[in-house]
């Protein structure tokens, strides 16, 4: 076989993914994030002790906003379960349904990062004058951070399921299972960093 | 879209084209391969280049240790090159390394046609190799631990957390490879050990980093913003060095274990004795990161007292040092027994990758000693040399190891045969440069000379006063002449690696060494997609059984 010839011929298909491998590869992701999230809350957990130890307050003069909080807690969980309906129209073929899961959970993601932004703002918290900012702002940061690729994954899920791989309901239970991690990982951050005074 | 498209991976130029063109579209076609038998060999090729580089600057180290009026390196640079030496050693060469051959071999030997998530694991190796570009220019520039440049500080920090997330992306691509492409018939239990250690590497690598990369954002907006809670630059060693130390580095190193404990069946040509139990073995291993994550190395264990206060000293010892030791142990004697199985039906075949594979076994081991050792207050070892000696044991041992892969799968990556007059050679000086590196440095460390992870020019001053003491410098030259000759050996098998690769090698068959699993079914090199029609896998050692069973016809 000539060179010429080679080249022209067409190469080998890409192999199909396996099944699950979305499903398996999200869970790994939030083994990771899991990890994280622990990980971050164990520091704060660490220095909160120490300050409280040594007789300071913790966090230090800020009112923490407790229903924007709360509605933040309610946002995820509600969340879980208009991702699980996304994955239960999708089998069921009922595209209409799946669609309207969706973008509710999208709509939903986008309300959580509203009120962490609104926490933001109400709360007013100085990164640089205390040692509460920095540990403030890093792990709410990092779990808004896991909500914005929540986000994406959301539109991702969206566009494959919707783009003629309905039947296919294996990026659909991966997605459900990602919010799942968030609501676990956001409660704890909710019990750590906004109710324990 | 034509028919006659061609892809990146396969595209090697036509028959006008000019050498020039050709050079770019080959090029082109590793910048952006999907292939992940190339996305291992950057790994492995970055790692490679690295460790050489690594010891080149621990041999300098230790002129600078074992004559402290040395004026080879400048004073106040002192801090940041102890880093670079760590950083390279661990984030730049054993990580990489392992999870090189991990991406490279792991697919091949599951009989999948692919890595899962290819272009996330590619992207992986971008982001650590950018990660680890910046940390080393930050270092360059006055930053790392105790740096003086605020600005070179922080992005040493960043550069860390980039190195994080690539190589997070990367571990995250072969577990879910192990676990979900698997050739049909293929179940868990027939899983190759290489394959397995590949995994519970990559599951401790995913439960470690995060935890490190969770530091490292609060150290981040700490230094950059207020310095208030981590104790600035010279704090962060507190919170970050567990990762460029024992027991964190023999997660990295898992993927060398189960090498090794694959090539031994290879060698004495028998089954692996009980399989599930050096499974039970490498995961036990695993139990290190768990150690590493709650930093559980450091344990009340005073001999002089009995009762309540020693369990709760000796136990958390025993599970978060013991146990993986205790795994190692197992790998080991399973080992031993596959030999004495194989040594019953016929010689042994004594290749290089088997002779790397294990000496690299018998250097995790003694790294693992150590690192129980170190663990128990009453020898007073932490601070000391005894952590270097542990962690470089474990280091050079699993480049060790990862070299006798790369040689072992030389015929799948590359086609060629790494002739074994030329290599074994290699072995054994490889080990004895990492025992005369090492070794030292464990008795520098009962002879209380200062060691470890230096957080500003003070504990510098104290690492490097080894020389001072009378009779005590011996280790340190020793040491030095260790480390000169773990460089000549990366550097040699580069060399020996390249004249091979580009056209002096023997063309290999497809199962040169009477490899067992499955992926010495499919030609050498091994196709794009490794494999043109995937067969249904019947056991743990579907070539052997071939074999057999043509031995038997």
């Amino acid at each position: 076989m000539s060179t010429a010839t080679g080249q022209l011929a067409l190469p080998p298909a890409a192999p199909p993914a396996p099944r699950r491998q979305v499903f398996i590869g999200t869970a790994l992701a939030c083994v990771a994030g899991t990890m994280l999230i622990g990980g971050m809350l164990s520091i704060w957990v660490l220095l909160r002790e120490r300050v409280v130890d040594s007789g300071g307050r913790f966090p230090v003069d800020y009112i923490i906003p407790e229903v924007a909080s709360n509605v933040m807690l309610m946002t995820v969980w509600a969340l879980c379960l208009f991702a699980q309906w996304a994955v239960y129209a999708g089998a069921r073929g009922d595209r209409a349904h799946t669609a309207l899961a969706l973008a509710v959970s999208g709509l939903l993601a986008i309300a959580f990062i509203n009120a962490q932004a609104f926490v933001y703002v109400d709360m007013g918290v100085e990164i640089n004058e205390t040692y509460y900012g920095v540990l403030f702002y890093a792990i709410t940061g990092a779990m808004l951070a896991l909500v914005i690729a929540g986000l994406v994954y959301s539109t991702v899920a969206a566009f494959r399921a919707l783009g003629g791989r309905l039947g296919e309901t294996g990026i659909l239970s991966a997605h459900a299972l990602y919010w799942y991690f968030i609501a676990i990982a956001y409660s704890a951050v909710w019990f750590v960093v906004y109710v324990t005074k | 879209m034509t028919t006659i498209d061609t892809r990146a991976d396969t595209a090697v130029g036509s028959d006008g084209s000019s050498a020039l063109v050709s050079f770019f579209a080959g090029a082109a076609s590793w910048v952006v391969t999907i292939d992940h038998k190339r996305i291992g060999r950057m790994y492995l090729g970055a790692g490679l280049l690295v460790l050489a580089a690594a010891s080149v600057v621990g041999l300098v180290l230790g002129l600078e240790r074992a004559d402290e009026s040395s004026a080879l390196l400048d004073a106040d640079a002192l801090l940041q090159v102890f880093q670079v030496y760590r950083v390279a050693l661990v984030f730049g060469a054993v990580i990489p390394l392992a999870l090189g051959l991990s991406i490279a071999i792991a697919p091949l030997q599951l009989g999948a046609r692919a890595i899962a998530f290819p272009r996330l694991a590619l992207t992986g190796f971008y982001a650590w190799l950018g990660g680890f570009v910046l940390t080393m220019s930050a270092l360059a520039a006055n930053g790392g631990i105790g740096g003086g440049d605020a600005d070179a500080v922080d992005l040493f920090l960043a550069g860390h957390g980039l190195m994080i997330v690539g190589l997070l992306a990367s571990a995250g691509c072969v577990a879910t490879s192990v676990l979900t492409t698997r050739a049909p018939g293929m179940t868990m239990r027939r899983v190759p050990l290489f394959a397995w250690s590949a995994l519970v590497g990559a599951l401790g690598m995913l439960l470690a980093l995060p935890v490190l990369f969770g530091a490292i954002v609060y150290l981040f907006l700490d230094h950059r913003y207020a310095q208030l809670n981590f104790g600035g630059s010279e704090g962060i060693a507190a919170w970050i060095g567990w990762a460029f130390s024992v027991p964190a580095v023999a997660v990295f190193a898992l993927p060398a274990i189960g090498f090794a404990a694959e090539t031994i069946p290879v060698t004495f040509k028998a089954r692996p004795a009980v399989r599930g139990v050096a499974f039970a073995g490498i995961a036990l291993v695993g139990v290190t990161a768990l150690a590493a994550v709650t930093q559980q190395f450091v344990h009340a264990v005073t001999f002089d007292t009995s009762g309540q206060e020693f369990l709760e000293g000796v136990v958390p010892m025993l599970i978060f040092t013991g146990l993986p030791l205790l795994g190692l142990l197992i790998v080991m004697a399973l080992g031993a027994l596959t030999a004495k199985n194989g040594l019953a039906g016929g010689r042994p075949r004594i290749s290089a990758p088997f002779v790397f594979g294990f000496l690299g076994l018998g250097m995790i081991a003694v790294g693992l000693v150590g690192n129980l050792l170190q663990s128990i207050t009453d020898l007073e070892l932490l601070g000391t040399t005894f952590d270097e000696g542990a962690t470089l044991y474990i280091v050079d041992g699993a480049a060790l190891a990862v070299m006798g892969g790369v040689v072992f799968w030389a015929p799948k990556l590359w086609g060629r045969v790494l002739p074994d007059k030329r290599v074994l050679p290699l072995a054994l000086l490889g080990v004895l440069g990492t025992i005369l590196a090492a070794l030292p440095l464990y008795i520098a460390g009962f002879l209380d000379q200062a060691g470890g992870l230096p957080a500003n020019d003070a504990d510098v001053a104290s690492i490097l006063s080894i020389g001072d003491v009378e009779g005590e410098a011996i280790w340190s030259i020793l040491s030095l002449v260790g480390h000169g000759l773990v460089a000549l050996t990366i550097l040699a098998f580069v060399g020996l690696m390249f004249a091979t690769f580009t056209g002096s090698g023997e063309p290999a068959d497809d199962n040169p060494y009477g490899g067992h699993t499955i992926e010495w079914s499919t030609p050498s090199p091994a196709p794009t997609y490794n494999y043109e029609h995937v067969a249904t896998v019947a056991s743990p050692t579907p070539q052997l059984d071939l074999t057999h069973e043509g031995s038997q016809s």
